[in-house]
């Protein structure tokens, strides 16, 4: 996946060069996770180029860059290190365009490594995409494999709308399917299969990772392949979606696959209460409860801060999901 | 400058302003800097250490006489300076008519530039055309430099449905791209970060354009005023940051909101040339800000002001002033007022006179009468019509996605 985000980044500096890249450590180093390798050398200290260490700054000249001609990707280290710069984000950007009556906008694009799995302990392993897909203005994106980051990493950088892009730092460099002591690399993998030249993935289009007819499962990031090996687990012929976007989300993928199912189990890292889940959930419940057979359920992370040494006890595991996947079945 | 004065410094410290209500407002007179006190370092070659006695001074160039003195002197030809007089007496003029305007409900809310005229229009006027205005909810004059139709402004002031931003802000907070003045956004200081991104991207297109930013006394505590000098120091991109100390922030004296000592000298610690000027001093800000966009014309990046001014009026039409300062404290302030101080200038050379002055300021509030007329046949807030509720839902958006449409649909307009 690194590789993969290496190269839409490359592939934007080449085509566009009013594309700039900054954020902490991503100029001569590559970045603390290495996706900005080599690109300073390649495009120039002018166009890769590491920042001082202010996220509220980076947002704040990537808005000005964005409205003055140039499409700034920033990175934001982790994404438990965005809110310096919320306010930026949440009130600046975000409006921007609307407040000026379509005046100005700023195409920027912040990428940031989200969610847990690295003992990361509180700050390093949140998954705030809730905070920005609660403010209107914004495009929230969340990849999931080395295929989908590299096009949708270019479809974020094309798009005139600010988006935030969540990269799971867990699945940089292989699938995670839940269990700490066997954790695959990307090798092998179809969705690792990645074309060297541009290609786009569509925002605002889910993904659907398997087809089956007993249950609807919707993930995003590290859990989709989480969800994935619970569904194995389960042995039920579940339909596992992967939304990419979650800001607009597919409304037609999500609802069709729900009517065809009739059960729905929602699954995200991000603690339960005002998650992303609550959302699905009650647009779920609003167009398909007429087809529901059980109620919806939500494998999510506790409402607690992160932890560090129990952090697999925090995260949806294969199993926790397989119960809710069998619960939706009971009904 | 002023000494900073405390109620107290235990078990803490905790400022207080010069004076409260009920006390005799004095500044001592006249300041102590006369025009002349500083040199006129060559903005292609200055460094920050050549500035640090323009950050503790003051720059003037009109002395207490009416007479513009030393080198400084920006020698402006009689009709530029009538122009700012007249950009000045029409911000004034305006700002008074909107102020009554507000009373009657036509208007949610309004700020006034009330005393700090001079500020954004001698600045603007010291830059090119091309030339980025990011400004606070204080420099709306600028626009007029720029050439912005008064039926505009206040098309937008009264939310009507000619409002170019939609009826989406408060009075006040004016967009007017064709005059590269940049949206103006309620969150004090965000726009100080941004314009250094703003010089940053002229800069990488190799264009020859500055931005120039302003923000208060009070909002330079937030963190975004540091974030700007930082990034500035950092990547020397061609920007004009500008503190404006109008000792007030709503009820909130500067000697409450740092212990520093003058603002200016806050950017030498960047490495940045910084200058304190006098804010009412027409010809000692258009003088400054030209010397800074030579600077940054010339590759030097960065200049950081401080302009040293008194907010005359209340923070906003919400705000009573009289609650927590005296009343007659503006008249008391050593740098007088901006607008009689370039008047005064204007008839010791022989180029006005009180006669004109009445024909001008006539002829202004005729043309912002008429102007005022003519937006309210589009509307007002008091009694509409408003830009029809569609606008809520578009340019959310560079296209309006399902789930924002559903709602459209859902509200039915």
């Amino acid at each position: 996946m690194i590789k993969s985000l290496n190269s839409a980044l490359s592939i934007s500096l080449k085509d566009d060069p009013n594309v700039v890249i900054f954020g902490e450590d991503v100029g001569y180093f590559g970045g603390v996770f290495r996706v900005t390798e080599g690109l300073q050398k390649e495009y120039g200290p002018h166009r890769v180029f590491d920042s001082p260490l202010a996220e509220g700054g980076i947002a704040a000249i990537a808005m000005g860059m964005g409205l003055n001609g140039l499409r700034p990707v920033a990175e934001i280290q982790f994404a438990d290190y965005i809110f310096p710069a919320y306010d930026q984000i949440v009130n600046e950007i975000a409006k921007l365009r609307h407040r000026s009556g379509g005046e100005f906008s700023s195409p920027v694009t912040f990428r940031t490594p989200a969610g847990g799995g690295i003992k990361g302990g509180h700050h390093h392993s949140q998954s705030p995409e809730a905070q920005f897909t609660h403010t209107p203005g914004l495009k929230v994106v969340y990849c999931s494999t080395p295929y989908n980051a590299k096009g949708l990493l270019l479809a974020s950088i094309e798009c005139n709308d600010p988006v935030i892009f969540f990269e799971p730092k867990r699945c940089y460099r292989g699938p995670f399917y839940g269990d700490p002591h066997n954790v695959p690399t990307w090798n092998g993998h179809p969705d690792a299969d990645v074309p060297e030249d541009h290609y786009i993935v569509p925002l605002e289009q889910a993904r659907i990772v398997r087809e089956g007819s007993a249950c609807t499962v919707i993930a995003y990031g590290t859990m989709v392949h989480v969800a994935e090996q619970a569904i194995k687990d389960s042995g039920i012929d579940c339909e596992l979606i992967d939304l990419q976007t979650l800001v607009p989300w597919d409304r037609d993928t999500v609802v069709n696959s729900v009517k065809k199912t009739g059960r729905c189990v929602i699954v995200h890292e991000a603690p339960k209460t005002s998650g992303f889940g609550a959302e699905m959930s009650a647009s779920v419940q609003e167009r398909c409860f007429y087809h529901l057979e059980a109620p919806i359920q939500r494998v999510t992370g506790w409402d607690t801060p992160f932890p560090h040494t129990t952090e697999w006890d925090y995260l949806p595991s294969p199993q926790r999901i397989a119960e809710a996947i069998k619960k939706t079945q009971e009904e | 400058m002023t000494e900073r004065l405390t109620a107290t410094t235990a078990p803490y410290t905790i400022g207080i302003p010069p004076f409260r209500p009920g006390e005799d407002a004095d500044f001592g007179g006249a300041f102590k800097e006369q025009p002349g006190d500083l040199w006129r370092p060559d903005p292609a070659t200055c460094t920050s250490d050549d500035t640090t006695p323009h950050a503790r001074g003051l720059l003037r160039v009109l002395n207490d006489n009416g007479e513009a003195k030393g080198e400084w002197d920006p020698k402006l030809d009689s009709s530029e300076l009538i122009q700012g007089l007249e950009y000045m007496m029409r911000l004034r003029i305006f700002d008074d008519r909107m102020i009554k305007m507000q009373r009657t409900g036509k208007l949610s809310f309004y700020m006034r530039s009330f005393g700090e005229e001079a500020v954004a229009i001698a600045q603007t006027m010291a830059l090119e055309t091309q030339d980025w205005v990011f400004p606070s909810y204080r420099q709306p004059g600028a626009q007029f430099v720029r050439g912005r139709d008064m039926v505009s402004m206040i098309c937008h002031c009264i939310g009507n449905t000619e409002d170019n931003v939609r009826g989406r802000q408060m009075p006040v907070h004016y967009t007017y791209k064709e005059g590269r003045f940049i949206s103006i956004s309620s969150p004090v200081g965000t726009q100080f970060s941004q314009a250094v991104g703003v010089a940053m991207a002229s800069a990488y297109q190799n264009k020859d354009e500055v931005c120039i930013s302003w923000l208060g006394d009070g909002t330079s505590a937030q963190g975004d005023y540091h974030y700007a000098l930082n990034f500035a120091s950092t990547f020397k991109p061609p920007v004009i940051l500008n503190v404006v100390n109008n000792q007030w922030a709503i009820s909130t004296h500067a000697n409450l909101a740092t212990g520093g000592r003058t603002f200016a000298e806050r950017g030498l610690a960047y490495d940045i040339p910084s200058f304190r000027v006098d804010g009412n001093d027409f010809l000692a800000l258009y003088s400054i800000t030209k010397w800074a966009r030579d600077r940054a014309s010339a590759g030097m990046g960065p200049t950081h002001i401080e302009v040293y001014t008194y907010r005359a009026g209340a923070h906003s039409s919400s705000d009573d002033p009289s609650a927590y300062r005296p009343n007659d404290e503006a008249s008391c302030w050593p740098g007088g007022d901006p607008i009689q101080r370039l008047k005064d200038h204007l008839v010791l050379i022989g180029e006005w006179d009180e006669e004109k002055h009445e024909t001008l300021a006539q002829k202004i509030d005729d043309e912002v009468m008429a102007a005022y007329r003519e937006a309210c046949e589009f509307g007002d807030l008091a009694s509409g019509p408003y830009p029809p509720a569609s606008t809520i839902f578009t340019e959310v958006y560079e296209t309006v996605p399902w789930h924002i449409q559903e709602q459209r649909e859902e509200l039915g307009k």
